[in-house]
């Protein structure tokens, strides 16, 4: 159908981009992963010719059990946290705010810019504005006051309260309860959609999990030698309203356009056989904007999952309860000179990352074969 | 129908109410950036400035004029750059079977989410040893880069709509790989080209980290100079707050003018990304 | 309309490579000074260089501030440079530690005792600054300004109004404090992470006194013995009475609250007098007032930033003749009036300095001098990130003997601790 000739152009087209990506991508990628097994960040660190050897996976051990690095620990609690509020409430609000601007009378065009526009700021400019927003002392909380009501109290960023509070020495017993949440979602939508074999899979999954919960014995395992709590800290909030507050519009444009694609045919449809206009929302709309959905939670994921201009001008470098993973990473590189511990960092993120990414690439592929 | 009427006055009350909302950080930026610095308090953030201090714009426009011819060049020429090479990509990976293509794809996307801080140090050095540290032609080619997975991706998955009948026709009246881009392709890209440009320029004029560590002073773009507003011991807020507004103002303006557009273009396919 | 985007982009792509050929046909001659002061600070920079252009006319001094992220960016820039063996010609550094806990053991700065030598600087900079700046190989940068860190700050108007005086030590502060906050007055104010770590200093010089604080820092006294746990216990009493949204602020912020009368009393840097009497237009003694920290009397923690030689730089003449103009007593006495520092000189034109410049000179002169944590004096960078850490679990858990065990594993692990 094409000829060689026509191939040919096609190949020597991509190739650039290939082989550019190859090393800014995938080169660097594997000069990180090299990094993260030396020691370099000892003392000479800065030298045009650093002293380094290889210590295989030490720093990964460190990070995950050394006594120190507590914080780089509570980096990925807040991440987990961060992502999961973040995406969510983003997708909530986009929904609610397309669907809102699908029903009004006038202004369009206004509105979607206003609800638009937060997009086209860089993060860091937003978290400059937002920490000025959320300052216990004269900020938000004293909104109140405007219609007579006491002033706020809560210390949004500056809090230190934690909920949810774990020990993270019992990680997996507590990572058994997440898993099987999911797996009681997934298996419920199997039941639903009448997938006999995957919903027997799933019960039996579920159920060893569960017997694993019940009899405690993942918490004789213990991953430090010391009890660590770790939990949800308060201080998330802010954050996660300063990250919806930008990108909300992306999701408001996405179901947008999504709604707008439905064709009339099937709400009038569904408006015949005598639904009412929630009910042609809730089982008509809505499934149909499942793939984008879907979409929209891998790239919203991926920018949680990375997230550091927000984080640094929000709040201090050195806040706990509001660090993230690329923070660390940074400052452990550049202000503590120990970069094979920052290579290692990023590494991690890098695979935490394509947990997200690759099981949905696989499926997104497959689906158009 | 009168539910369909309530739903509708309900959800303009709703639109005003969330729009006052959504506006209250740029209320606080524009009232911070127009206070004199011993009025910047925590405790009156909220309050009107007793007079409007328009010097800060003045300092701030000083402080930013070069790094904005800096911030529009790299940002215009990466933009452009990174799309039509992504339309290229895009064409080749939708219209063409070649060796290794089902993989080239994912592993083309999967550039887009690699965290920038870990591949600063190796990026410093190549850039180091092929001379383009320092300029902006090297920032362009790191945006570019950086950028082909997100483009290639949206136009491929525009171009997939293309009716393949389409291409082979062309190919039939005997045009080659150029011909179909050029007569077919590139006419109908219009969507997704402003689609693509909307959000790379946005990403690129706002980009950070490569723009601190990969340039020379002169070739500084604007989010360093905004960066260096804020920065030093003794900050005055209201500089950095008239900094991030006119720093903001030309992505402000293309959302502003092109939204339609861009939610137009998701509308018109590159939705699948 | 896609040929006019072709032609764009070509037009880009043929302008900048036109501005890259021009940038490198630049005349010889070059100095290139890479630095974080910015706003405020950046008239001080600016006047240094003034004043070496005009000695040096036929050299182009390239200004490079990269600001924000409280100096991390510039350190990521530096560091990047320096790793891939592009120095500037001359950094900005804080003399003592955190320059050579970095570069000089890397080895990538030159000893500068030759330079001392020939201007006469040893008989002109204190011996105990000398000693913080030097190791047994030499001296590595030359200090162009000196600040104070621990200086109390307070408004003596509101303390006669709230009925009490500057506290001479902490058990001072601790009892007159409740009878503050009855009042409805933060006793103390305080700002994010690095605000706590320079509160800390200052307790810790107070409750240990400076022998003991030198020895902690030469790796004599253990972070784990009961003095230092003693400091962290001390430290949490104090935190009692500062404000709950402490990481919210900035220290202007914590400034602020003092002047406004929210906060009685500040512990910061002299840059907080700059800030108060340029900036807020409160002048010193008739509007603020200042103390040495409690307990620190006769005691100045001082903290430097200074210029050293990069190995391999690209204009090292230049750079000798920026080192002699900084560490002149013109270029000195031009850099701190403006920058609200004082000079490192004991033969400083004081008359240029405002009042409380002059009463800092003059303590300066003649107290013991220590070197600060918080500002890269006395601790290498490794520690100082780490211990950032150490006092942020303290901040959330108040726990002095885990703050004490970490603190001891973070100054093995980076070396203070042999």
């Amino acid at each position: 159908m094409h000829t060689r000739r026509e191939h040919l152009a096609a190949i020597v087209t991509i190739l650039p981009s290939i082989i550019l990506l190859g090393i800014f991508v995938y080169g660097f990628i594997a000069n990180s992963i090299y990094m993260s097994t030396t020691d370099w960040g000892q003392t000479a660190a800065m030298s045009l010719d650093p002293q380094i050897e290889s210590v295989g996976l030490d720093n990964y051990r460190d990070l995950f059990t050394g006594f120190l690095n507590v914080r780089f620990r509570q980096d990925l609690v807040n991440m987990f946290f961060f992502t999961l509020l973040f995406v969510g409430l983003s997708l909530l609000v986009g929904l609610v705010l397309a669907t809102i601007i699908d029903q009004l009378f006038w202004g369009e065009t206004f509105f979607r810019t206003v609800f638009l526009y937060p997009m086209s700021l860089s993060m860091v400019v937003t978290g400059t504005i937002w920490r000025w927003i959320l300052q216990p002392r004269g900020g938000i909380n004293v909104l109140p006051t405007l219609i007579g009501l006491p002033p706020g109290k809560f210390l949004w960023l500056s809090s230190r309260d934690q909920r949810l509070v774990f020990d993270w020495s019992h990680l997996l017993h507590y990572a058994c309860w997440v898993l099987l949440v999911v797996l009681a979602i997934s298996a419920y939508s199997q039941w639903r959609q009448g997938k006999k074999g995957r919903l027997a899979w799933h019960l039996v999954i579920c159920g060893v999990l569960a017997g694993l919960i019940a009899s405690r014995v993942l918490t004789r395992l213990r991953l430090l030698p010391y009890p660590e709590m770790h939990g949800f800290n308060d201080a998330l909030w802010g954050v996660v309203i300063a990250a919806v507050w930008q990108m909300s519009g992306y999701t408001m444009a996405l179901y947008l356009a999504g709604l707008r694609t439905i064709p009339s045919e099937l709400r009038e449809a569904a408006r015949v056989d005598g639904g009412s206009e929630l009910q042609i929302y809730r089982y008509v709309d809505l499934p149909l904007l499942k793939p984008i959905t879907a979409s929209a939670i891998v790239i919203l994921g991926h920018i949680a999952l990375k997230i550091f201009d927000l984080i640094f001008a929000i709040s201090s470098p050195d806040h706990y309860p509001t660090s993230m993973p690329a923070v660390t990473m940074f400052l452990k590189a550049f202000r503590g000179n120990e970069l094979a511990v920052g290579s290692a960092i990023g590494v991690i993120l890098f695979f935490i990352v394509s947990l997200l990414i690759v099981p949905y690439l696989i499926v997104s592929f497959r689906r158009e074969e | 129908m009168s539910s369909g009427k309530t739903i509708r006055v309900l959800a303009q009350i709703l639109a005003v109410l969330l729009a006052m909302v959504y506006l209250v950080p740029i209320y606080m930026t524009l009232i911070t950036s127009l206070k004199a610095p011993a009025e910047i308090n925590v405790m009156t953030a909220w309050a009107l400035p007793s007079k409007a201090h328009w010097a800060s714009y003045g300092v701030a426009w000083e402080r930013f004029a070069p790094n904005l011819q800096n911030s529009f060049v790299l940002a215009i020429s990466a933009t452009l750059l990174s799309a039509i090479m992504g339309s290229l990509n895009g064409y080749v990976l939708s219209k063409y079977r070649i060796p290794g293509g089902k993989v080239a794809l994912p592993l083309i996307v999967f550039g887009m989410f690699i965290p920038y801080q870990s591949v600063l140090v190796p990026l410093f050095r190549f850039m180091q040893q092929t001379r383009l540290y320092g300029g902006l032609p090297g920032l362009i080619l790191v945006h570019v880069v950086y950028g082909l997975p997100i483009t290639t991706l949206l136009f491929r998955s525009f171009y997939q709509e293309i009716p393949d009948e389409l291409v082979d026709a062309s190919s039939i009246d005997g045009a080659g790989f150029w011909g179909i881009f050029r007569h077919l392709i590139l006419p109908l890209s219009g969507p997704p080209f402003l689609v693509v440009c909307i959000w790379q320029f946005t990403q690129i004029w706002n980009e950070f980290l490569f723009a601190v560590t990969l340039t020379k002073p002169s070739s500084q773009p604007i989010t360093v100079a905004l960066a260096n507003l804020a920065g030093g011991q003794a900050v005055s807020w209201n500089l950095p707050m008239a900094g991030s507004v006119l720093a903001a103002l030309p992505t402000t303006i293309v959302y502003v003018l092109l939204g339609r557009y861009f939610v137009r273009g998701l509308l018109a396919g590159a939705l699948k990304g | 309309m896609k040929r006019f985007c072709l032609l764009t982009a070509a037009f880009c792509v043929v302008l900048v490579a036109t501005l890259a050929v021009a940038a490198a046909a630049a005349p010889q001659g070059k100095l290139e000074i890479f630095s974080w002061w910015a706003g405020d600070e950046g008239p001080a920079l600016e006047a240094l260089i003034a004043l070496y252009e005009a000695k040096y006319p036929e050299v182009t001094v390239i200004n490079a501030t990269v600001t924000g992220g409280a100096g991390v960016h510039a350190k990521a820039v530096l560091k990047t440079r320096m790793l891939g063996g592009d120095p500037p010609d001359s950094f900005q550094v804080h003399a003592g530690q955190e320059l050579i806990g970095t570069w000089v053991v890397a080895q990538r700065m030159e000893d500068l005792t030759w330079l001392f030598q020939e201007e006469g600087w040893f008989e002109v900079f204190p011996e105990d600054l000398l000693a913080l700046i030097s190791t047994d190989e030499g001296i590595w940068s030359v200090p162009v300004n000196i600040h104070r860190s621990n200086v109390m700050y307070y408004i003596p108007e509101n303390l006669k109004k709230w009925g009490v005086e500057p506290p001479k030590t902490w058990d001072e502060f601790l009892a007159i404090a409740p009878s503050l906050q009855e009042q409805g007055v933060i006793p103390l104010s305080l700002g994010e992470n690095w605000t706590a770590i320079h509160l800390w200093e200052s307790v810790a010089l107070s409750y240990l006194g400076p022998d003991k604080y030198d020895d902690l820092w030469e790796g004599k006294l253990s972070w784990t013995s009961p003095e230092v746990v003693g400091v962290w216990e001390l430290f949490g009493r104090i935190l009692e009475y500062t404000n709950p949204d402490a990481p919210s602020l900035s220290w202007q912020q914590a400034t602020d609250m003092v002047v406004a009368g929210q906060a009685a009393f500040n512990i910061m840097g002299d840059w907080a007098s700059g800030y108060m009497s340029v900036t807020l237009g409160v002048k010193p003694e008739e509007g603020y007032g200042w103390a040495p920290s409690p307990g620190t009397e006769g005691v100045f923690m001082a903290l430097s930033d200074s210029f050293g030689l990069p190995v391999g730089c690209p204009n090292r003449e230049n750079t000798i003749a920026w080192l002699k103009t900084i560490g002149s007593k013109e270029g000195q006495d031009t850099f701190n009036p403006l920058k609200g520092s004082i000079s490192p000189r004991i033969d400083s034109d004081l008359s240029k300095y405002d009042v409380y410049l002059q009463s800092a000179a003059r303590d300066y002169q003649s107290n013991r001098i220590v070197g600060s944590l918080a500002h890269g004096t006395v601790a290498n960078e490794r520690f100082m990130n780490d211990f950032a850490t150490v006092m942020d679990i303290f901040l959330a858990n108040k726990d002095p003997q885990a703050a004490a065990y970490a603190a001891q594993a973070v100054a093995i692990q980076s070396g203070l601790v042999k």
